[in-house]
């Protein structure tokens, strides 16, 4: 489904990326860990196709199409989620007609009709439930005076109702206290089918407890310096980073 | 070869001689303003003697002024000796009813989306189309006067209610007023006349159309109407403009009078021709709008979504002389490429227990400039005056300008005045993130921009709502990126 073949990226001259391979089928769960400043976030702004960064070299193919051709809207109707970090506070844009122009604007792309109002309000009942959203949230403005966990809650929300191929989960679990956690989690848990993949970046194992993913990477310094399953994860929460970036060296002084 | 003036002199003279009939082919006047081109008009417009009077001293007063020099915009050169103060569209007689309109006079209603007939009949809008400085289609006239509710062109009124136009006519913006009204006062050509009677709820919202068409044509509406006591009325005005290369001014006059426990609602949306890319050839909206809350409990109420002009320049304003009475200014300026506004509104406490609400939403794009400018004033009899002032300015872009100006006044202890102002700027990281959920950058901002401006839009009637949202998605199209 995704395909990331030597990609480099810069943002303001500064080299970020330095030459990520990877290869993410459908219904799989990639987790990335890393130490802070390694490129993980980095990675998620590229793929979503933030404007300040630069591509210098590879390529990102996403079910055949070369995605880093695509505006990031036609990225978005294509399939390709983001799950912000620090999601932007909206005011005056009600959460509910934001997500009515999200998602008609994609079903438009795909040919298909614009939803109706019935079931657009059927759908946002029922995938309400799926992060316990509550619904005075959604005539709220987007994102506006949210606690940090309801921001989260509803960016797992609108993965939901926009049904993308690909989510990327960008530090979703950072900020969230164990209770939030755990609907987040569960809220993507319950998305997750044999159709959809998901990117899960994040610094600690502790997400990975719940989100169980099926392959773990280690990204260092602009690259995939190691992957691995779950256990990876467990041993670095134990191990730290330190003995990966020996390992590193002691490759690279050979 | 022979001064154009002394053809005026000619006719002028002539025709005021042997009176007017209204059976005249159209005529359009030559350039120049003096005297002579008042009298014509007077003379034209078959208006009493009276009526000519307070013309000329308009005029007078007008000869005496000069173009301020406060406002926050180079001031345009204006040749008001190169502008025609008269152009009525061709009518051979009397017209009775719509059929009888010119066809094409009809047609370009249509293609401007100015429904004049069934459509509005249908939504329950009465409609006086001014075209050209003079009325040719008023509609729902029946249904209104059963109530005993006037809606008819300033001329009508003139000749067939004489009392109330001399009574209120520049009673709350005076012929001395600015060097705008006072123009005006001279050599208004026709506008609107709305009178509710005691008790009366006006049944329908009731909708002007103005258009300014012909060629170096100054337009001078006047426009008055009286809300007479525990009466209610909503008035709608709504302006397009076709494209044009030669600037045009327009310096209207509106006059709102409420009197005991009445309720007057003024919407606008303008969206005259802004001028090109460079701002040359826009429309110059230099409009005098004033109301008055005579009575005790009465209320008057600005809504305005200003979109077009090369220079909008106005400041829809309330004077709170009865005790109880309520002031509203609602107001949405956008500007882009190199257009200006400077608006905002006065208010003027007089009353006690006076109150007033300033919502106002400037939205800058390209090079454009747009102040806010606003006074609150509360006077020694205002015990317990309250006003609350909101301001905000949304930038798009890089070069685009925004300016607050308030002026608060208070001479009374009592008074409480709040006044809030933010800027921000529509950001990347917004633009992004809606584009990340598949939005494109223009709809993402007409999605922020409309959320901007909602609360004011909330004002307006729903239908006029929903054509402004659309308006200001269009003006703004391809501000971004």
């Amino acid at each position: 489904m995704l395909t990331i073949k030597n990609l480099h990226a810069e943002v303001e001259g500064k080299k970020i990326l330095k030459g990520i391979n990877l290869e993410i089928n459908k219904g799989e769960t990639h987790a990335i860990m890393g130490p802070n400043g390694s490129g993980k976030s980095s990675l998620a702004s590229v793929l979503a196709g933030r404007d300040n960064y630069t591509v210098t070299e590879g390529e990102v193919w996403f079910n055949g199409k070369n995605l880093l051709e695509l505006s990031p809207e036609d990225r978005a109707r294509e399939g390709v989620f983001l799950a912000f970090q620090y999601p932007v506070e909206i005011p005056g844009v009600s959460n509910l007609n934001f997500l009515k122009t999200a998602l008609n604007e994609i079903r438009t792309y795909k040919g298909l009709p614009p939803l109706e109002a019935k079931e657009f309000l059927k759908l946002t009942k029922e995938k309400q439930q799926l992060v316990d959203f509550h619904s005075n949230l959604m005539n709220r403005s987007l994102n506006e005076g949210f606690s940090g966990g309801e921001k989260k809650r509803n960016e797992i929300f609108q993965l939901a109702m926009l049904d993308p191929q690909l989510a990327i989960l960008d530090e979703t679990d950072s900020g969230l206290d164990i209770d939030a956690l755990r609907i987040v989690s569960n809220g993507v848990n319950k998305l997750r089918d044999a159709e959809k993949s998901f990117v899960v970046i994040t610094h600690y194992q502790r997400l990975l407890e719940y989100i169980i993913p099926d392959f773990v990477h280690v990204l260092y310094n602009g690259r995939i310096i190691k992957t691995g399953t779950k256990e990876l994860a467990l041993e670095l929460e134990e191990r730290g980073y330190d003995w990966l970036k020996e390992e590193l060296h002691l490759k690279e002084s050979v | 070869m022979i001064n154009s003036n002394e053809i005026i002199d000619d006719i002028a003279n002539k025709e005021y001689e042997f009176g007017f009939s209204t059976d005249i082919e159209m005529d359009i006047a030559p350039p120049g303003l003096n005297e002579d081109i008042i009298r014509f008009i007077s003379a034209k417009k078959n208006e009493p003697e009276w009526l000519l009077e307070w013309r000329l001293k308009g005029f007078a007063a007008f000869k005496k002024m000069e173009f301020p020099k406060w406002q926050h915009f180079e001031m345009p050169t204006l040749d008001l000796q190169a502008l025609s103060y008269y152009a009525a569209p061709r009518k051979k007689k009397q017209l009775n009813s719509l059929d009888e309109v010119d066809p094409e006079l009809l047609a370009t209603f249509e293609k401007l989306g100015i429904p004049l007939n069934e459509q509005k009949a249908l939504t329950g809008v009465a409609v006086d189309a001014v075209f050209d400085s003079v009325s040719v289609a008023t509609t729902f006239k029946g249904k209104l006067k059963e109530m005993g509710v006037i809606f008819c062109s300033f001329g009508e009124a003139v000749q067939e209610h004489p009392d109330l136009v001399k009574k209120y006519l520049g009673s709350v913006v005076p012929h001395t007023d600015n060097i705008f009204a006072a123009l005006n006062a001279a050599v208004f050509s026709d506008g609107s006349f709305v009178y509710i009677p005691k008790g009366v709820r006006c049944p329908m919202e009731l909708s002007t159309y103005f258009r300014i068409n012909a060629q170096n044509t100054g337009q001078f509406e006047r426009t008055l109407i009286i809300a007479d006591d525990n009466s209610y009325v909503s008035y709608l005005e709504g302006c397009t403009a076709p494209m044009r290369d030669e600037n045009q001014l327009h310096a209207a006059v509106v006059e709102l009078v409420a009197l005991e426990q009445s309720e007057i609602k003024y919407s606008t949306v303008q969206n005259w021709y802004p001028g090109d890319k460079d701002g040359k050839g826009g429309i110059y909206n230099f409009v005098t709008k004033r109301g008055i809350c005579k009575g005790t409990g009465s209320k008057i109420s600005w809504t305005q979504v200003e979109t077009g002009s090369a220079i909008t320049w106005k400041y829809p304003s309330v004077i709170l002389q009865g005790d109880y009475s309520e002031g509203e200014f609602y107001s949405v300026a956008v500007v882009r490429n190199k257009q200006i506004a400077d608006t905002g509104t006065k208010i003027h406490h007089i009353g006690k227990g006076t109150k007033s609400r300033i919502i106002s939403k400037g939205i800058s794009a390209g090079h454009g400039d747009n102040s806010y400018r606003g006074l609150v004033a509360v006077g020694p009899r205002a015990e317990n005056a309250r006003n609350f002032t909101q301001c905000d300015s949304l930038l798009i872009g890089n070069q685009c300008g925004s300016h607050t100006f308030p002026y608060i006044e208070s001479r009374n202890k009592t008074a409480m005045i709040e006044h809030e102002a933010t800027t921000s700027k529509i950001g990347e990281d917004q633009i992004f993130y809606l584009n990340q959920r598949g939005i494109d950058s223009e709809k993402a901002v007409a999605l922020i921009v409309n959320g901007y401006v909602k609360e004011v839009l909330n004002q307006l009637p729903m239908e006029f709502a929903v054509e402004a949202q659309k308006l200001l998605s269009i003006t703004l199209e391809g501000s971004v990126g």
